[in-house]
């Protein structure tokens, strides 16, 4: 691998540590701006003042902010995310099981509707225009249009409800058999799917497209070759890059963006544990999630970026 | 016909004849679903208790952020949970009558002002050893010492101190006060051992199931404990309580019979989830009401002409048909209803839009009213609150609306702006409603009521161990709050659970949601 190409990398890393430094800043930020104090909020309504200021003591919330942000960076740069203000357990232990949630569910749909997704993408350039251009833009965008809420309460009625096919509330819990496991998620799993596949397989077609407008798309026809033998070899890998990028904010979302999925399917992942956390004013636990979030982001962006470095040929072979 | 159906629910509820075939037949004579499915339940109950099985109830008031320690509780799936793993010294049952639990019985020294529990013998913690009066004292002490953060510390602030006397453990109070033992039934005040100071978050109690299983705000669950020392509950071998926040998820858990029970359906759907087969509507009539309240300290709200105008202003008929459905009964300005011990009727408030004018152009107040609302301070709060607006403009006060995000509202708005939406659980007893939120002193005397006649006959009611004369101080009290308070109650929530087709031996509790809190401990799954 030539020198140009490991220096490129390395600076959009390096360019994605400094962002994750920036974000943890925002963050922190953010978090002290919420209306409300933690220990209202752990003790609910039904606090007096007297429990109320023993708490905050012993949170050590009364300590000035900029110490407060050093003591967790510090202790996030040695991997130590700190404990629960609320139930006074470890961080990194109790997020560990729900990121391995979120990131099975959100494996599973990406492994469903990435393929999915280009597969159909490829079909619709094949076919441009035809009915089953038509037909397969029309069903993608109709999913895509429906509210997610909406999609997941239509996937419980009928095959949890009606059929009973599937169960409706997907907790999953340490332990559970694999196949189970993936029974319980097959309808959050299926409701991702249909939301983000539009996305994916527009985007496939539309940088497909795009490409086939080249001469050298045209030389291909000329010389005879099938229609989908052009677009697989010809047309596809010249529009990787847009599509690996529009892959990745996808799967971006799988990972950070499926509140409402978890909340309908009651499925035991990290949006839900991060709302619970901040409706209770846990500070250390949405700074450490919303940490966990930014990386995932960043680093798939990073992953984009890359694979858009290594597609392209004029980056590959420098002159 | 009945005989015929009676024999058919026998024959069901032993297992001769299906459930599904009984309800079939019991159509072909003419019964409607409703009544044979409370037919196969009144037998089931003759029958008497099923044991095994396991029993999951699906509940809203969960989070990620619970924990197993008494002292933190404040939200639903905590606090029920653990009645189904802890026991307090008294249970008040469904009638308001307390009774023994761990405490067998106890007595007032004759001004009220010392109690002594006698405690039952040869009760078991689930770690194997048993419960003594030291651990009673040492509870006691975990939720009331300075440094508590127990939620359980402004009802034990009226305490001096706790001892134990061989088997008894002795209150010492430093003021009188006659409902001491329903105290004892707050579900903070569970007995552990060492009182849990030794590891408070270990989830170790006297009640019929031992903790197992801890996912917080995803799934928790018991085990029945082989040493647990009465024999009326804990009939399944397992309970769950899976949490679903959802309304839609958990109505469609219960439909698809994931679990067995569910909590707070809502109003609105009732009417469509008691069609489901098989699915059975359970609302009781409770002490929780929503409140508009004002402060008596802040002007305009410091006239009491103002506060009479509100009052009167308010629809509260409409409001119970439109907002509860109808699963519920009108307010009447006081925190107390007929569910309370000692409850004497009052006169009922009405709509009354010539009153409500009158008394606002007493007042001298002009322009509009602010009036804070959210969608957490109670549910339909945004719609009640825009119901009252109408009905006050026909007296032609002027309500302006503030929507205020839910996010914050308890620590922001509530108990700190002048009037806003809010609601209330009910309390064991009229003196613990009172002391909480109305006494001028209360932390929580949300609507700033300072009235010294009221606190007067607060204290003296609160030593009076005669029940007439204890009846006679709080119809006055009622009284004086319905014609003083800022308080302006439109409405009694009823709560409102739904079983699945499994469930025996459940009847209603109107103290807390799902029979009390008792629900999984009290039913059982039906063969």
């Amino acid at each position: 691998m030539s020198s140009p190409i490991v220096k490129l990398i390395a600076q959009r890393i390096a360019l994605g540590v400094l962002l994750l430094f920036a974000v943890s800043i925002l963050i922190f930020v953010g978090t002290q701006i919420l209306p409300g104090d933690v220990a209202q909020s752990i003790l609910g309504q039904s606090a007096t003042p007297q429990a109320l200021e023993n708490l905050r003591n012993s949170l050590g919330l009364n300590d000035p902010a900029y110490i407060r942000y050093l003591r967790w960076a510090g202790g996030v740069v040695t991997g130590d995310l700190g404990t629960a203000l609320s139930s006074g357990q470890d961080i990194a232990g109790s997020i560990g099981g729900r990121l391995w949630n979120t990131l099975f569910l959100a494996f599973w749909a990406a492994v469903i509707s990435v393929p999915l997704a280009i597969i159909l993408g490829l079909l619709a350039v094949r076919y441009r225009n035809g009915p089953i251009d038509k037909l397969i833009s029309g069903l993608a965008l109709a999913s895509t249009s429906l509210p997610e809420f909406f999609i997941g309460y239509l996937l419980v009625y009928f095959f949890a409800v009606k059929w009973q096919i599937f169960p409706g509330i997907s907790t999953v819990y340490d332990g559970m058999p694999f196949l189970e496991r993936l029974r319980a998620i097959a309808l959050p799993a299926t409701a991702l799917t249909l939301v983000v596949l539009a996305h994916m397989m527009r985007m496939t077609r539309a940088a497909i497209l795009n490409v086939m407008q080249s001469a050298y798309i045209e030389t291909a026809e000329l010389k005879g070759l099938r229609p989908f033998d052009i677009i697989r070899k010809h047309a596809f890998p010249n529009a990787i890059a847009p599509i690996v990028n529009v892959v990745m904010l996808n799967l971006a979302f799988l990972v950070v963006g499926v509140v409402v999925i978890e909340v309908i399917f009651v499925y035991p992942g990290m949006g839900q544990y991060l709302v619970d956390h901040v409706a209770k004013r846990d500070v250390p636990v949405v700074q450490a999630v919303g940490l966990i979030f930014a990386a995932v982001y960043i680093s798939l962006n990073i992953i984009a970026d890359i694979a858009a470095i290594l597609a392209n040929p004029r980056l590959r072979h420098p002159k | 016909m009945s005989n015929e159906l009676d024999y058919l629910s026998r024959l069901a509820v032993t297992g001769k004849l299906s459930r599904r075939a009984f309800l079939g037949r019991a159509a072909a004579l003419g019964a409607t679903a409703a009544f044979a499915n409370s037919m196969l339940l009144t037998a089931a109950r003759a029958e008497g208790p099923v044991k095994g099985g396991i029993l999951r109830a699906g509940m809203q008031g969960g989070a990620a952020t619970d924990s197993l320690d008494p002292a933190t509780w404040s939200s639903q799936v905590p606090y029920f949970f653990g009645r189904q793993w802890g026991e307090q010294l008294v249970q008040i049952d469904a009638t308001g009558v307390l009774q023994p639990a761990l405490a067998e019985e106890w007595g007032a020294s004759a001004d009220a002002k010392t109690w002594t529990f006698k405690i039952r013998k040869g009760v078991q913690f689930h770690n194997g050893k048993e419960m003594t009066p030291a651990d009673v004292v040492a509870t006691m002490e975990r939720h009331s010492n300075a440094e508590s953060k127990s939620g359980a510390l402004g009802i034990m602030g009226g305490i001096d101190s706790v001892k134990a006397d061989g088997d008894t453990v002795v209150f010492a109070l430093k003021d009188a006060n006659a409902d001491l033992p329903f105290l004892m039934d707050d579900y903070h005040l569970m007995i552990q051992p060492n009182g849990g100071k030794d590891n408070p978050t270990e989830g170790v109690g006297t009640g019929p199931y031992k903790v197992t299983v801890t996912e917080q705000g995803v799934r928790l669950g018991g085990e029945k404990f082989a040493g647990y020392w009465r024999d009326d509950r804990g009939f399944a071998d397992q309970i769950e309580v899976v949490v679903i926040n959802d309304p839609t998820a958990r109505t469609a858990a219960l439909q698809g019979g994931q679990v067995d029970i569910i909590n707070r359906v809502e109003p609105k759907i009732v009417e469509l989830i008691k069609r489901v087969p098989g699915v059975t509507i359970q609302n009781v009539a409770g002490k929780g009401h929503y409140v508009f309240i004002a402060h008596c300290n802040t002007a305009p709200f410091d006239n009491n002409d103002l506060r009479l105008a509100l009052k009167f202003a308010l629809d509260r008929e409409e409001l119970v048909q439109k907002i509860l459905f109808g699963y519920g009964s009108v307010g009447n300005d006081t925190p107390i209803n007929k569910a309370y011990p000692l409850f004497t009727e009052m006169e009922q408030r009405t709509f009354d839009p010539d009153k409500a004018a009158f008394h606002y152009k007493k007042s001298g107040h002009s322009g509009s009213v602010l009036l804070r609302t959210s969608d957490v301070a109670f549910p339909g709060a945004v719609d009640a609150t825009q119901l009252y607006q109408q009905s006050a403009a026909k007296a032609g006060i002027t309500l302006e609306i503030k929507r205020e995000p839910g996010d914050g509202y308890w620590s922001e708005v509530w108990n700190k702006q002048p009037f806003s939406a809010s609601y209330w659980g009910g309390r064991p007893t009229q003196d613990q409603m009172y002391s909480t939120a109305y006494y001028s002193k209360a932390d929580w005397n949300d609507t700033r009521f300072f009235n010294d006649k009221f606190d007067q006959m607060l204290i003296q009611a609160r030593a009076e161990l005669d029940e007439t004369k204890r009846k006679k101080l709080y119809a006055d009290m009622g009284t004086i709050v319905n014609q003083e308070g800022g308080v302006i109650v439109p409405m009694f929530n009823d709560f409102i659970d739904a079983t699945g087709p499994k469930v025996g031996g459940w009847s209603p509790d109107g103290n807390q949601e799902m029979m009390g809190g008792y629900a999984l401990s009290k039913c059982w799954v039906m063969a």
